[in-house]
């Protein structure tokens, strides 16, 4: 019984095979990683817009020329200021922001710890 | 001692939070990419409107004038008024206007600058958009006034008379 | 014209029965051990003065009256009814008039069907939830009222934005509203409950009730929220991690953590200070989010009025109540002996400990997130953008060890008791682990993350499956609630997988042929509907198994405002959707067509509405077994 239905699954799994088209990875990450200035808060993957448009023909253009992920996000702060990427970059401005989750994270552990007895 | 001291730092946060949040709704919240001013011209190729030749910025920034880079398009309403403003400005012999044809089709430019007159010594044809995000541009139309490879200062939206006779003054 | 005076009298009505109630209940609060009947009254008065408001505006739309300033600037004369209608809420003033009404209707509710409860209690939550509907009324009369009078009166309208006409947006804000006040409720109650000194078992399981309720309606709302994005926003994303949707969020994490608490606290007298907190927290968290998204402080898709006069007095009254909460938290709340709270090792009390402690930290992830921009650009003028990469990062490590917790936690009798269970527990590990790496493997993903990822979300899937198979159904809304969360996060991930995506540009009759499809744009055309024009096009789709689907996207030109919007074609199966896209191309002969497939979103939706459920089944169940 449990064999079927183990084999039935993997089964069901093997068929999407046709489901995965390939696609342009890179491009997709950097595209949605860059937000499009001229919506009201949408990347340059989703949007439509003109601008975004443009954009997704220069970061092709970029990557052809053989830009790496990191130079092409430079190429575009340098343009548009910090503003125009998703992902905060990790700077003195931006500490604050990725530590103080994972803080209180360990804060929370340490109460927890101190303020329960945990019998075994 | 300890049973004080948490209520005094609680409140004390909401307090610099409430303080924050106060001074937040008085910052707009519209972003205007400043593109550093003082910042050298972006280097760049792209292809001129007539010959469809390619061209980079330094061919285009060589002389010793001031230059105003202007993005237009013919689909672009506003550009209309700021036409008038453009062909005045050309006159002034110290001034060069370039411009960059975005997101046009040639056809629809040539009516257009033959409608309302042709500004500009040379024009880039920017099919994709690419150039003129390359300036840092996001949209139609916007201006760049250029000396010695340097952009001194940027003009997003239309140009008016104010700002015309502002571009006056600086080019004296 | 007449009906807006009624409907602005009523409000004004409405807010002097709050100081009324407010006396009364003082009085009755000092003085007798019996409820003053006079108090039920005014709180239905109030409710039904609200109502005659709400009616008034609605009808004022329907009437298309635009002598009133808000149906002018949100409705037209074109617009079809049902959308008058539901465009009476799909704004600024009217969704605020909703607020209203919600909270004058749940707190007569209460009122009436609380029972077993003390006299001081109900009295003391009726306080304070005038308190809140005080406010309310101020905000709604003072800056934003939906009765303003235009002189002389404007022929035609405005218009609503054609993106809000859709019939889920019309649903999407009732439904979440009743979540969001059921957390005013929540807010009130705890701090009578803390003021007396009653929070206790029997408090926590009154209260439950109205936890769960509030749970509901809000996990509902925010899927009918994420419902419209994918099918009228045309992007093909549902959750973007945009401010408005985390602000939904944060009350619903807050929510959840609170519902499993309130499970301890039903049957033991322990974790009473967390309770209060979050109970606090909740109400505090929507009102923040109200704050956020009306005051204009934050960039988003989805802000309402961008006003800050409106954003300084929701400022102002968002700080005096946690300022009240506060005050009454420190001095009035006397903490349970140290003694009770020692847990076993391995029991249901450290699962939810557990749970909370993630739980708070996820919250604090999209706080921060959301809110750390505003105060980067006060002290630095520096403006950056939070985004999906940096919840994603925080988020999805955790979510991890989460899913492992939420399988084995709830499930620790198998532990201490028999050898199947026990044998269970590590076999589904096992077959979850080979099954996701074989998974993995086969399609070329990022190994290792994506392994641990699925093989978690797996684990919670199966351990949760077993149950219903060997029919243990004494715990079965959790169970189903957390199946539910196992098939969300399968269906996100495999969704996030296995999606592709085709971007072209084609003329009417061109093909776009690649390995696995083919694309033809067969036709175009034209059609008039009552506010706006729109372009058919008509496409055709085979893929490799030779199967042909017929989507037609839409492009619409509405006349007031006179906006083009793109409408997706959507064709939804079982397995997966095929999504299309057309935008126009400025100046050009030729359309920007995007095709995307989908796997399993009718999933997504469904294990949202199967988590939903799980909670309902709560509610229902214990009614039953009385």
């Amino acid at each position: 019984m449990k064999t079927l239905k183990l084999f039935f699954i993997i089964y069901f799994i093997f068929s999407f095979n046709h489901l995965k088209a390939s696609n342009d990875n890179m491009k997709s990450k950097i595209t949605k990683n860059l937000r499009c200035l001229v919506c009201q808060g949408q990347s340059v993957y989703d949007s439509d817009s003109e601008f975004a448009i443009s954009m997704k023909v220069l970061v092709d253009k970029k990557l052809e020329e053989g830009f790496s992920e990191i130079q092409i996000y430079d190429f575009f702060k340098e343009r548009y200021g910090e503003w125009i990427l998703y992902d905060p970059e990790l700077n003195k401005n931006t500490y604050i922001l990725w530590i103080l989750p994972m803080l209180i994270f360990l804060i929370g552990g340490a109460i927890i710890f101190k303020n329960f007895n945990f019998k075994k | 001692m300890k049973n004080k001291l948490l209520p005094i730092f609680i409140t004390s946060i909401f307090i610099i939070v409430f303080i924050f949040f106060y001074r937040g709704l008085q910052n707009t919240n519209i972003y205007i990419p400043e593109i550093k001013i003082n910042n050298k011209i972006p280097s760049f190729k792209g292809n001129l409107f007539d010959s469809n030749e390619v061209t980079n910025s330094s061919n285009l920034f060589n002389t010793d004038k001031f230059y105003l880079l202007n993005i237009w398009s013919s689909w672009c309403v506003p550009c209309r008024k700021e036409h008038v403003l453009l062909m005045n400005l050309r006159k002034n012999k110290k001034l060069e206007v370039i411009g960059i044809n975005y997101k046009d089709t040639k056809i629809n430019a040539e009516n257009f600058l033959a409608e309302l007159g042709n500004p500009y010594k040379k024009i880039i044809f920017d099919k994709e958009g690419i150039n003129a995000i390359e300036w840092g541009a996001y949209g139609v139309p916007e201006s760049f006034l250029i000396k010695d490879g340097i952009i001194i200062k940027r003009y997003i939206g239309p140009l008016n008379k104010k700002l015309t006779k502002e571009i006056k003054s600086i080019i004296k | 014209m007449f009906y807006s005076s009624i409907g602005h009298y009523s409000l004004i009505l409405g807010l002097c029965i709050s100081l009324i109630l407010i006396y009364f209940s003082v009085k009755n609060f000092k003085n007798s051990t019996i409820l003053n009947t006079k108090i039920l009254s005014f709180t239905f008065l109030q409710f039904f003065l609200v109502v005659i408001s709400f009616i008034c505006l609605i009808i004022s739309f329907v009437l298309s009256d635009f002598s009133n300033e808000t149906v002018f600037n949100n409705s037209h004369t074109t617009k079809p009814l049902f959308y008058k209608i539901a465009g009476t809420w799909g704004n600024h003033e009217g969704s605020l008039l909703l607020w209203l009404l919600v909270l004058t209707l749940f707190i007569f509710i209460f009122f009436l069907k609380t029972k077993n409860q003390p006299l001081k209690y109900k009295l003391l939550t009726l306080i304070f939830q005038q308190i809140i509907i005080i406010g309310f009324f101020l905000f709604l009369i003072e800056t934003s009222n939906p009765f303003n009078y235009i002189y002389p009166m404007p022929e035609e309208g405005m218009g609503l934005n054609p993106i809000l006409q859709d019939p889920a947006l019309a649903i999407h804000p009732p439904i979440l509203y009743l979540g969001y006040v059921g957390s005013s409720i929540i807010f009130s109650s705890a701090l009578a409950a803390t003021y007396l000194n009653i929070v206790s078992n029997v408090w926590a399981s009154h209260i439950k009730k109205w936890i769960v309720v509030s749970w509901v309606f809000l996990t509902l709302g925010i899927l009918l929220g994420s419902i419209w994005a994918y099918y009228e926003l045309g992007w093909g994303g549902f959750w973007f991690w945009d401010p408005v949707e985390n602000v939904s969020l944060m009350p619903w994490l807050a929510l959840t953590t609170l519902l499993h608490c309130i499970l301890v606290l039903e049957k033991k007298q322990v974790l009473t200070s967390w309770v209060i907190i979050l109970s606090i927290s909740t109400f505090t968290l929507s009102m923040c989010g109200t704050f956020l998204v009306r005051s204009g402080i934050l960039n988003s898709v989805h802000t309402f009025a961008n006003d800050p006069e409106r954003g300084l007095f929701i400022l102002v009254f968002l700080f005096s109540l946690i300022c009240v909460s506060l005050f009454i938290f420190f001095f009035f709340h006397k903490s349970s002996q140290n003694n009770l709270n020692s847990f076993f090792w391995l029991s249901k009390e450290t699962s939810i400990i557990i749970n909370n402690w993630f739980m708070m930290y996820f919250l604090s992830v999209v706080l921060i997130g959301t809110i750390y921009p505003i105060f980067l650009d006060v002290l630095s003028s520096q403006k950056i953008s939070v985004g999906p990469p940096f919840y994603h990062k925080l988020i999805i490590p955790f979510l991890i060890p989460f899913l492992i917790a939420m399988a084995i936690g709830p499930k620790l009798k198998w532990i201490k008791s028999n050898i199947v269970d026990k044998v269970y527990l590590i076999l589904l590990l096992i077959i979850s682990i080979v099954l996701s790496f074989l998974i993995v493997k086969k399609f070329d993903f990022n190994l290792l993350l994506n392994t641990i990822l699925v093989s978690s979300a797996l684990y919670l899937f199966f351990i949760t499956l077993r149950e219903f198979f060997i029919k243990k159904y004494s715990n079965i809304s959790q169970n189903i609630a957390h199946f539910g969360f196992s098939l969300l996060i399968l269906s996100i991930l495999f969704n996030n997988l296995f999606s592709s995506e085709i971007i072209t540009n084609l003329k009417v009759g061109e093909t776009f042929t690649s390995s696995k499809t083919k694309i033809v744009f067969k036709s175009i055309n034209q059609k008039k509907e009552k506010n706006y024009k729109s372009i058919i096009a008509n496409f055709s789709i085979e893929n490799l198994d030779g199967i042909i689907d017929n989507l037609s996207p839409e492009l619409r030109i509405y006349n007031q405002p006179n906006i083009v919007t793109s409408e997706a074609d959507i064709k939804t199966t079982l397995l997966s959707d095929k999504f299309i896209v057309i935008n126009i191309v400025q100046n050009q002969d030729y359309f920007n067509v995007r095709y995307q497939v989908k796997p399993f979103m009718l999933w997504i939706w469904l294990s949202v509405i199967l988590i939903s459920f799980g909670g309902l089944i709560s509610f229902f169940k214990k009614e039953y077994e009385k």
